[in-house]
């Protein structure tokens, strides 16, 4: 299996292909519905972001509560195209990679091929298992809001599967196609 | 008679939350199994192990199998002979935030849709379903419902028409239209008849069946073996990612309509079918 320290390069991110399993090591942004509507706002009205986003990863996940002890509660991907709306316009800020669960819509992986940008599959309800592998979270912006607050985490060898690459390679397609039977009278 | 006092309901309803969101049921353990034995696809079974491994350790751990812990739905089986003393639907929310706090949930219920969508930090309210049974019962069953494979159920009014084809099809484009967001492999619970409100009901209460429990009736659990082959001939596989496991059971529930109307409604469950039971 492929292992990758975070911050990704553009070269890094052009060179994975749709069906890769891969660790990610280093730092990643996290952040959810309320997050991406309030950065595109700051963005609206020309206001400074409360983190730069180019060279960035940002994972889609509202975690559990911490229970004593542990950096994180349960932390499995929530579904991506609710960001759909968001995301294009964070690859052009030069966001590197986002991670989630679920396909993508066609204005996303156009500017993820433009801008070079790398979208991995977590394994969805699988966040105890998921959980072990963030070592640390800290609060960035928001914190009002909880779960979908932005925020900062550090991961070891946290397991993805690239999903839609650069090169116009869709693992959410591609592979239902590769595996139907032929029920083609419904 | 027998009188049940509802403030006594209120920590084995706590308890059942933290039940349902930290352990998965045996015969959901056992549909993805055999999910294992089934898929052939080398990313789809790369999902089933992690998935498997993820409840153990959610188990041994006390922690949440999801992050998303989900809306608290609770059906309740009411006997007529039984007599409630206090607020039921009190000791519900109570218990529901009581368990939500205690076992570290994450509370996920925006307090009104539009506008704001605060959080109302308790996880309540929860939806609350009630039947009216014989003798002196009282039976919870919470069925703790994720917002990914919520979000992807949908319900149509099909002409009578249709018919089986209408039917099969509308099923099939639902599936197909949730692809990976429902996180397959599922559990697809269909609601057939009744009217508007009832179809999506009877579709929800079909969830609550044991996996590899088929309808009593044989027509029916025909029906229901050939949904289970058609959908798994989309190819969509565990996670979206393709393969030959997209569900692990589909549960069909009918119920008598009007002559004008095919009510249909699909309610799907993620592999995270969570739901805890007590008799009080």
């Amino acid at each position: 299996m492929k292992r990758l320290t975070l911050p990704l390069s553009e070269n890094d991110v052009r060179s994975l292909h749709a069906g890769e399993q891969v660790l990610l090591s280093g730092s990643i942004l996290t952040g959810r519905d309320v997050a991406h509507k309030r950065m595109c706002e700051l963005m609206d009205r020309g206001a400074e972001l409360p983190c730069p986003l180019a060279g960035e990863a940002i994972y889609y996940v509202g975690p559990t509560p911490a229970m004593p002890g542990k950096a994180v509660g349960s932390a499995g991907p929530t579904t991506s195209v609710r960001m759909d709306k968001y995301a294009p316009r964070l690859i052009e800020c030069g966001l590197r990679a986002m991670i989630g669960k679920g396909n993508r819509g066609e204005a996303v992986i156009e500017a993820m091929q433009r801008f070079g940008c790398v979208y991995f599959a977590a394994i969805g309800g699988a966040g105890a298992l998921l959980a072990q592998r963030i070592n640390n979270l800290e609060v960035l912006a928001w914190d009002e809001l909880g779960c979908e607050a932005l925020r900062r985490i550090s991961v070891t060898d946290f397991p993805v599967i690239v999903a839609i690459d650069t090169h116009g390679h869709n693992l959410y397609t591609e592979g239902p196609a590769a595996w139907q039977n032929n029920i083609s009278q419904y | 008679m027998r009188t049940v006092k509802c403030a006594d309901l209120v920590d084995a309803i706590a308890d059942m939350c933290v039940e349902a969101a930290t352990c998965l049921p045996p015969d959901v353990l056992a549909g993805l199994q055999r999910a294992k034995e089934t898929e052939q696809s080398p990313v789809g079974l790369a999902v089933l192990d992690v998935l498997l491994e993820n409840a153990a350790l959610a188990k041994r751990e006390k922690v949440p199998i999801c992050q998303d812990t989900g809306v608290a739905v609770y059906f309740v089986e009411l006997g007529h002979e039984t007599v409630l003393e206090g607020n039921l639907y009190e000791a519900i929310c109570q218990g529901t935030e009581l368990g939500y706090k205690r076992g570290y949930l994450r509370m996920s219920i925006a307090g009104e849709p539009l506008f704001e969508r605060l959080n109302t930090h308790t996880n309540t309210p929860p939806v609350v379903h009630v039947s009216l049974v014989p003798g002196d019962a009282l039976r919870i069953t919470l069925a703790s419902k994720g917002g990914g494979s919520e979000n992807m159920s949908a319900m149509a009014m099909l002409k009578p028409s249709d018919g089986k084809a209408g039917v099969v099809k509308f099923i099939l484009d639902t599936v197909r239209k949730a692809g990976g967001n429902a996180c397959p492999p599922m559990v697809v619970g269909i609601g057939l008849g009744g009217n508007f409100e009832m179809a999506p009901l009877l579709a929800k209460r079909a969830l609550l069946r044991e996996l590899s429990q088929p309808h009593p009736e044989e027509r029916y659990a025909a029906f229901e073996r050939e949904m289970l082959e058609l959908i798994n001939g989309t190819g969509i596989g565990p996670q979206g990612l393709g393969g030959k496991v997209t569900a692990m059971a589909v549960h069909v529930e009918y119920a008598p309509c009007h002559i004008a109307s095919l009510p249909v409604a699909v309610n799907f469950n993620c592999h995270v079918a969570r739901h805890a039971v007590r008799e009080f």
